[in-house]
């Protein structure tokens, strides 16, 4: 064995190793938390007993104790109940668990939060819609603030492209679905928290459900769809919305529907749809994969979430009025809080952040509930049976952008054939020499972004942005005016969308003549190639970087 | 009455992009419109499309004579509704900021 291969095979033996060290401390985490839950129990027994037992129930966390006892290996004095007992009563002075003390001691000792708003987190379940830029940094903060249960809905796999800013990921976990990802470091982070995977895009027919039996819901969503349908949700289960976007350098952050109210009770915090009673142009919609993000702007945007979320439960979310059981408004956590007791509501606002603008935060106040809102006012039109039935439908409502195609197939050259056409005018240039082929030549303007265009481009391209060229017409009839108007134009982007406008684009001006010289009506020499660069990469040039 | 109102005009969220790429503009607007009228946000918008916006895409800021949905109009900070919308009447030194909402997360 070579002394390489001596090294390979202690690096596999390491490796392994920490794989099944992995498991057993995941495995002793669950142990842990079932212990501890059993744990719970006992201590919730005693306390609502607190100046004895019913001898029935005494009998009862006997059992429990001895339940615990026995998974921990604890066999003796197994007839020394006033041993028991008496280690049982020092436990139960304490609200907290020993431990608890210890993790969040820091924030408990604020009296922002104190005793009382600890066990008001630890009673609450928060659900975080979306583990991406802002859901993680959401999730990991909630989790380590010692909420009872973070549920985490995304049905996306981790991709290398989400690891500058979804912090809850790491390399080797692309591929896996993003809430295994995500529960996996929270568990690691906090295993006191419960956490409760839901690997599925959230669709109308399941939202309810789903959102049922959480107190509060963080939308870190990325469109506007799933933004109309989790405010809709929050409002028929009334249910207070912490809301947050991000794009490029600036981030934007509402608390909607809170208070929580039922529809049609004017008290009750807007909703999604008071703000944006009409959903935006669908073409007017970019995402982080066309616009780009900045990592720690989308961050602060998820901490903020976190922070609000801890603002309303700390404060005391009143419980959901429930017709049919008749139940009070009460308060999660401490109940003898109640409405009178909780801090005045700030008025509706929406917090600006801009990166680069100084001051970078800026807020705003938003109006209150509308009064012919479709979701939130008496004259409300969306019912929980008209959600789960499906007959709502938000992909249509908020308009869906189809891929272009406004160019003829034969209006197109397929990566493939433009590299071997480009290949064969190379040859004929070398053997028969370039005066004759040179001027065959083609012309290729890359219309992406500036910026988009100096990570990787053709050697020949010349940019020309799309943005630009929408603009104004000058800018494409400077680039174009200098050149014979019987060459070949193609024209490039990423994926080959903005290509066939711009195609569109130049055979008009060559039509109208102009600055570009003699007027020009042979359309087939101005083309696109088709599937754009993502194309070339995938087809022709592997090396070709893709971002 | 001055001719113009001396106001200050903000662009957020990508709607700088229509406008030269320039979030703050100091701008001097004709203080009644042409039919005498004072001049209120919805001549504002008028006039930001005719005379400031350079870029041709119109339809990302303006769509049916009103600003587009998903673009929140802010006067001096407040929510247009709580100010009476596109009639509000500006007032010299206002601030009136743009700002379309994102979506990305």
């Amino acid at each position: 064995m070579s002394p390489t291969e001596d090294v390979d095979a202690y690096v596999l033996r390491l490796r392994r190793q920490v794989r099944a060290a992995e498991v057993q401390l995941r495995d002793l985490r669950r142990q842990l938390v079932q212990a501890e839950k059993q744990a719970d129990e006992a201590r919730n027994l005693n306390k609502n007993h607190d100046r004895g037992l019913p001898f029935a129930q005494q009998s009862k966390r006997l059992a429990v104790l001895r339940n615990i006892g026995q998974e921990q290996g604890y066999e003796g004095h197994t007839n020394g109940t006033e041993d028991r007992s008496q280690y049982a009563r020092s436990k139960r002075r304490w609200p907290l668990r020993k431990e608890e003390y210890k993790r969040y001691g820091r924030q408990l000792i604020m009296p922002e939060i104190a005793l009382e708003g600890q066990l008001r987190l630890r009673s609450c379940s928060v659900l975080v819609v979306g583990v991406g830029g802002l859901g993680c940094p959401a999730a990991l903060y909630l989790a380590g603030a010692g909420v009872s249960t973070v549920g985490l809905v995304d049905g996306d796999t981790v991709e290398e492209s989400n690891l500058h800013r979804q912090i809850l990921h790491s390399t080797e976990k692309i591929g896996m679905s993003k809430v295994d990802s995500a529960a996996e470091q929270l568990r690691s982070l906090n295993p006191l928290v419960n956490y409760v995977s839901h690997r599925e895009h959230l669709t109308p027919q399941i939202a309810l459900q789903m959102f049922d039996r959480y107190d509060l819901v963080l939308d870190c969503t990325d469109h506007p769809t799933s933004r109309y349908l989790i405010s809709d949700t929050c409002v028929l289960l009334q249910k207070p919305l912490v809301s947050a976007s991000a794009l490029r350098t600036e981030g934007q952050l509402m608390v909607l529907n809170n208070p929580p109210r039922a529809a049609g009770d004017v008290t009750g915090g807007p909703c999604y749809r008071c703000v944006f009673p009409r959903p935006p142009p669908a073409e007017s919609v970019t995402s982080c994969g066309e616009g780009g993000i900045l990592g720690p702007v989308v961050g602060v945007m998820g901490v903020l979430q976190a922070l609000e979320a801890i603002k309303i439960i700390v404060a005391g979310i009143p419980k959901p009025f429930d017709a049919d059981r008749n139940i009070d408004i009460s308060t999660v956590g401490r109940e003898e809080a109640s409405d009178a007791s909780a801090p005045t509501q700030d008025p509706p606002s929406l917090l600006l952040f801009s990166a680069y603008t100084s001051p970078p935060f800026r807020s705003v106040r938003l109006r209150s509930r509308r009064k012919d809102c479709m979701a939130c006012s008496a004259s409300a039109t969306i019912t929980r049976a008209s959600l789960t039935s499906g007959s709502l439908d938000y992909a249509q409502f908020c308009g869906v952008v189809n891929p272009v195609s406004v160019l003829e197939k034969d209006s197109r050259i397929s990566a493939n054939d433009y590299d071997a056409q480009q290949s064969m005018l190379e040859w004929f240039r070398q053997t028969r020499g370039s005066e004759v082929y040179g001027a065959m030549t083609d012309t290729i303007v890359d219309v992406r972004e500036k910026v988009q265009f100096d990570l990787c481009h053709f050697d020949r391209a010349i940019n020309v942005p799309w943005s630009e060229i929408l603009a104004d017409d000058e800018p494409l009839k400077r680039a174009l005016e200098d050149l014979s108007a019987r060459r070949q134009i193609t024209v490039v982007c990423r994926l080959g969308n903005d290509s066939q406008l711009a195609v569109r684009k130049i055979r008009e001006l060559r039509r109208r003549g102009g600055a570009i010289g003699s007027v020009e009506t042979d359309d087939s020499l101005v083309m696109d190639i088709e599937g754009g660069l993502r194309a070339w990469t995938r087809d022709v040039d592997p090396e070709f970087p893709e971002y | 009455m001055p001719d113009t109102l001396d106001i200050t005009v903000e662009f957020t969220g990508g709607l700088e992009m229509l406008f030269s790429n320039q979030r703050k503009h100091a701008i001097s607007l004709p203080s009644r419109e042409e039919d005498g009228n004072p001049a209120t946000i919805a001549f504002l918008v008028r006039y930001l499309c005719q005379s400031v916006m350079k870029d041709r895409r119109k339809e990302l800021f303006v769509l049916d004579d009103t600003v587009r949905p998903g673009i929140l109009v802010l006067i001096n900070d407040a929510d247009w509704e709580l100010e009476g919308e596109d009639k509000y009447e500006i007032q010299k030194r206002d601030n009136i900021l743009f700002v379309s909402t994102l979506h990305g997360g």
